[in-house]
């Protein structure tokens, strides 16, 4: 029914001019009359026992209004976490602390330097404890990080266990059997995913406001889950959940990392309320770095084993996962992200145990593919080893490997089936527009000439679209906050009287680009012009129910929910519009804003006479409510599955160890494509953010558990300057899990590219005999590793 | 990332400005070192005295034999001018290397001369390229020679009173050339050095008769590699000296390990480095 003008067009993005040109409106932008600015004092220290902590001097510093400690917010509990499985954080240290940068004291004061001031002028005196910061020192539960807890290791995900009433079979005994035959080869790699430090451009921000005539609070924070956070303050002060209204405004970047509530949100409430202002806090970068989560941080072992000729037999993986030292949001879940896609797009028998461990270090969860990045990166990096161990080109071997066409839905090990997909056409498309065999021409040109030329390969599936409700029985929900046990997706559209559009979404963009892409949805469904349709999002009064934007998700779930209440708004106007045409609804077809019956151009009615008779009773035909709105809510049967093949050309310098990053070539399929543009900007982010783990990041704790990379002079993100001009192009294999056919391309970049940097290093190194090089392949590691190799 | 409280002048000449100077004020350039320091609140100065607005200071002169770059010339019209690029190509390459656009269109390359930090690049052009440091304060005039500016990390000869008003690059003659490279912290060239090197050389009749290497990156200070020149003059400039010669690149260097290298690592990049900046200040003769 729908039509495709706009569907598949790179419609400019509507947001782009305010934001391009700084007029967008952030949480930090806010300057309410009267607001308190916050600091908070942190520990400087990773591990320690607090005996004594003296706020009487910080306090009596100019323009102080109030210092918190523990005491002062005790009775709110700990942070509210929606998988509870491990220590939740206390919102202020509680009698000690158990990361570098947790927050000790709250300062408010009328200016952001005073606030600093007295935070500076707390007297805290620390017995400070050896902390534990290896993770395999951590899981050896020598020593453990929480006294009350029974191990450092909080949970162990395996393959079949995870979910106990699937009653899913233990592949290991597979895996292992097919270890011993004959012909077995078994390829085994130890790795590790580093830490990763999230950097949003635009930092963290909350500001609360609290009204006590009408009990009511109002946050702004710059958050990808208002709706959550609403929840947490409404369940945190015992309140009605509609007396607490948080807006996102423009947020500036999330990749996850304000898919959490934050103890600095509930305190921001907590002192709006106990000092009548309003009450804002800005994250600084080198907070941004020490006290908002990390992602990644697993080490691990991936065994493949297979035939000679490139069979697959089966796979194992026994990781590590760092926890940090409390779990918040979705914590100790991330890793069963990755748990779902561990057999990636291959047939075989997957063994897969990840134990969760806590250590001195700051929190970890989501960060842009969350789990999955790191899932595939084991996967696709002993894919590799395995293909140059037996001699077989690594795209042969994937394809010799791939579920085939046919055999989609295709039910992996884990329970979950992939919804659709078209492997090995794909990896053909992107062969060819890379020119393959020439780059591995071009490459065995250079060998000879004695330069270290590499060309690397990968592929991946991810997982996305949050989700089906049988999520909810694992825990992966947000009722913890007070929303919907599953993760519905919503959305309302109205037509207006005066023929305009008004999407309302319980989902909001920090980039993506939402605006325009629901707008796209719903102009497109209605026949109206784009620039006619305003999209409303990130204010949890417009909208009472959503979840929010994370998981690559969006499009492919509260989306869905929009186009089908577009379908049912239109289906209403299609009987006005038959009533006013003195025709039959179902002869009815929307164009270039109106209506006509099929076949007969004229006479037509244009939308704003369907709009104008909509809202008058005595012009609507009889058996029609008064009014043109729908709202729908969707909850998707199975998550979706989208794909995709990379090639990176490198170049290493044997003197240095410096790699350069020639070309990169992508073919990602993310389903139908509702703005090309928009997923090729989505797709090139996340590119540079897998090359940014590739190649530059890397967050760092001493054996102190100081942050050694506490500041971006220490944290060296990708730049445009050092990237190539990405070469990009897909193919398209839609989902029917959704009526869009849209699968969600989010995170697809991200999970895509590192291990593809990596084979290509590899590669480079392969004359020299080097087989596997950790990430990040910074100069001073890849020169390591050469010299290691020449011995 | 909130300074502490701070006076600020701007004064709108060098005499009001040295008036202003003491124990406890740092003078402020491009402010692109000096105010993420103050915001760290690891350099807390009572008074920042703006020099910005000092009339004379934002020229780059032909002074003949010499040239002068003003204490408010940006790096980024270091990296443009012909004239350093035919006369001091190592620093004219060092600017243009230096951070990224915004930085280079701030920062001064006095400022980061007197910064002096051991991870800087432009300080290795200046020791390769003869400069004299022009310090200014109430009480006169100094002459600093590059080779005794820099004293260690973030640690220059500039007494707290003084102010650089500008350096005093030497013109090229005939068979002089130098160049810079390095690697960055993000790989390439990119970012501040992980390792660096800049050379000068004079060939005459086939041989090197004169040559000043540094290193940067390594150590605690940008470094004169004296070992490397003295290795280097006489011989004449083949592949093999020039390796040779840069075998010597760490003699009075203390190397220190970082985040983006080993000592060993640091040791090896500053020899590879010194070899291809004299490898290049040579072809460019
Ligand atoms: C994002 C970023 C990236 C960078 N990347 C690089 C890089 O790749 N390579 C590199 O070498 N540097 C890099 N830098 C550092 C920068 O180039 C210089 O340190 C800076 O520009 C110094 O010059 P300024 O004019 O900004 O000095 P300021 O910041 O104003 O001052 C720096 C210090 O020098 C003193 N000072 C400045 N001018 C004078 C003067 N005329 N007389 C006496 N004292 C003076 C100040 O008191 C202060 O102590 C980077 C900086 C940033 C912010």
């Amino acid at each position: 029914m729908a039509t495709t003008s706009v569907m598949g067009g790179s419609v400019r993005r509507r947001e782009d001019p305010a934001l391009i040109q700084g007029m967008g409106t952030y949480v930090d932008d806010l300057q309410p009359t009267g607001v308190l600015q916050v600091a908070f004092m942190r520990s400087p220290v990773a591990r320690a026992k607090i005996t004594s902590l003296d706020t009487s001097k910080a306090k009596e510093m100019p323009g102080v209004a109030a210092i918190y400690t523990h005491e002062d917010v005790a009775h709110l509990g700990p942070l509210l976490a929606q998988v509870q499985i491990g220590k939740l954080r206390p919102l202020l240290a509680d009698g000690e602390v158990n990361h570098m940068g947790e927050a000790i004291a709250m300062v408010v004061a009328e200016n952001r330097y005073q606030a600093q001031d007295a935070a500076e002028a707390i007297d805290v005196e620390f017995d400070v404890v050896k902390p534990i910061i290896d993770l395999k020192e951590a899981a050896s539960d020598a020593a453990k990080v929480h006294d009350e807890l029974d191990s450092n290791i909080l949970h162990t995900w395996t393959y079949h266990g995870y979910w106990d009433a699937l009653g899913l079979e233990d592949q290991t005994p597979q895996v292992d059997a097919a270890m011993e035959r004959d012909d077995a080869v078994v390829v085994s790699l130890e790795m590790k995913n580093q830490r990763l430090i999230p950097v949003a451009i635009e930092p963290r921000s909350v500001m609360a406001e609290y009204n006590p005539g009408y009990g009511r609070f109002t946050v702004h924070s710059s958050t990808q889950v208002p709706h959550a956070l609403g929840g947490a303050i409404s369940k945190t002060f015992g309140m009605i959940a509609s007396d607490v209204r948080v807006i996102a405004p423009e947020v500036g970047g999330g990749f996850g990392s304000k898919l959490n509530v934050y103890n600095d949100e509930i305190l921001a409430a907590f002192a709006a309320k106990d000092l009548g202002r309003p009450v804002k806090w800005t994250e600084t970068r080198r907070e941004a770095a020490s006290s908002t989560i990390h992602g990644r941080g697993w080490v691990g072992t991936a065994t493949i084993v297979g035939t000679k000729d490139g069979e697959f037999l089966g796979y194992k993986l026994h990781a590590l996962a760092d926890m940090g030292a409390y779990s918040q949001n979705f914590t100790v879940a991330i890793p069963l992200l990755g748990l779902w896609i561990a057999s990636g797009q291959y047939k075989m028998p997957v063994s897969w145990t990840v134990d969760c461990v806590v250590t001195n270090t700051m929190t970890t969860d989501a960060y842009r593919g969350a789990g999955r990045p790191e899932a595939i990166y084991y996967l696709e990096r002993i894919i590799d080893a395995y293909a140059r161990e037996i001699g077989m080109d690594p795209f042969e071997v994937r394809k010799k490997n791939f579920w085939q066409p046919d055999e989609f839905p295709a039910l992996m090990g884990c329970g979950f089936a992939l919804d659709s997909g078209d492997y090995a056409s794909n990896v053909d498309k992107l062969m060819e527009k890379a020119d393959y065999a020439g780059l591995l021409r071009m490459r065995d040109q250079a060998r000879d000439e004695g330069r270290l030329v590499g060309v690397g390969v990968g592929s991946y599936v991810e997982v996305c679209g949050f989700g089906p409700a049988v999520l909810a029985e694992i825990g992966f929900s947000w009722s913890e906050y007070g929303l919907p046990a599953s993760f519905n997706g919503s959305g309302l559209v109205r037509v207006n009287p005066d023929a305009t559009v008004t999407v309302v979404i319980g989902t909001g963009p920090s980039g993506q680009g939402h605006e325009t892409t629901w707008a796209q949805i719903v102009g497109d469904g209605l026949g109206i012009p784009v620039d006619k349709v305003r999209v409303l999002h990130g204010d949890t009064r417009e909208h009472p129910m959503g979840i929010g934007t994370f998981g690559s998700r969006s499009v492919a779930v509260d989306g869905a929910a929009t186009y089908e209440a577009t379908l049912k708004v239109r289906e209403k106007a299609a009987k006005i519009a038959a009533h006013l045409l003195e025709a039959s609804a179902t002869d009815i077809v929307f164009e270039n804003g109106g209506a006509h019956v099929a076949g007969s151009p004229a006479p037509r009615v244009e939308w704003e006479a369907i709009a104008k008779a909509a809202y008058q009773a005595h012009t609507s035909p009889e058996d029609v409510e008064s009014g043109l709105e729908a709202h729908t809510s969707f909850s998707p049967g199975n998550a979706t599955w989208p794909f995709g093949s990379h090639i990176a050309l490198v170049e290493v310098d044997p003197d240095t160890g410096n790699v350069e990053l020639l070309r990169y070539v992508g073919v990602d399929d993310c389903g139908n494509e509702i703005n090309p543009m928009i997923v090729n900007g989505q797709i090139h982010g996340g590119i540079a953010q897998g090359v940014g783990q590739a190649m530059f990041e890397d967050a760092v704790y001493d054996s102190d558990g100081n942050l050694l990379t506490g500041s971006l002079l220490d944290y060296p993100l990708p730049t445009a300057a050092d990237l190539p001009s990405f070469e990009l192009d897909r193919t398209v294999t839609p989902t029917d899990v959704n009526p869009m056919g849209v699968k969600g391309v989010g995170e697809a970049g991200t999970i895509g590219t590192a291990h593809t940097i990596v084979n290509a290093v590899v590669d480079a190194l392969e004359p020299l005999g080097v087989k596997h090089v950790d990430m990040p392949l910074r100069p001073k590691r890849v020169w390591q590793a050469i010299q290691e190799a020449r011995g | 990332m909130y300074p502490r409280k701070f006076d600020y002048v701007a004064p709108s000449s060098l005499d009001e400005a040295f008036e202003a100077l003491g124990d406890d004020s740092k003078v402020m350039a491009g402010g692109m070192s000096l105010i993420p320091l103050m915001k760290l609140r690891l350099f807390s100065p009572a008074l920042v005295v703006d020099i910005a607005r000092i009339p004379g200071l934002d020229t780059l002169d032909d002074k003949g034999d010499h040239i002068t770059i003003g204490a408010l010339v940006r790096h980024a019209e270091t990296a443009a001018s012909d004239l350093i690029r035919s006369n001091a190509a190592a620093l004219s390459t060092a600017a243009a290397l230096t951070g990224d656009v915004q930085v280079r269109n701030r920062g001064t390359t006095c400022g980061t001369m007197a910064h002096a930090d051991a991870v800087a690049d432009q300080p290795a052009g200046a020791l390769a390229c003869g400069a004299v440091m022009i310090a200014q304060s109430a009480s006169g005039t100094r002459e600093i020679p590059a080779s005794e500016f820099f004293v260690d990390s973030l640690t220059s000869a500039l007494n707290p009173d003084e102010i650089l008003t500008s350096i005093r690059i030497p013109k090229s003659g005939d068979g002089e050339g130098s160049a810079y490279d390095k690697l960055g912290r993000r790989g390439g060239r990119s970012d501040y050095a992980v390792a660096g090197a800049a050379a000068w050389v004079k060939r005459s009749n086939g041989s090197i008769t004169e040559a000043r290497v540094a290193v940067t990156g390594i150590g605690t200070k940008p470094t004169l590699a004296e070992g490397v020149a003295e290795a280097l003059i006489g011989t004449d400039g083949s592949a093999s000296a020039v390796e040779a010669a840069a075998e010597r690149a760490l003699e009075g260097v203390t190397v220190l390990e970082d985040l983006y290298g080993s000592e060993e690592y640091k040791s090896h990049l500053a020899k590879v480095y010194a070899k291809r900046a004299i490898n290049q200040a040579l072809a460019s003769i």
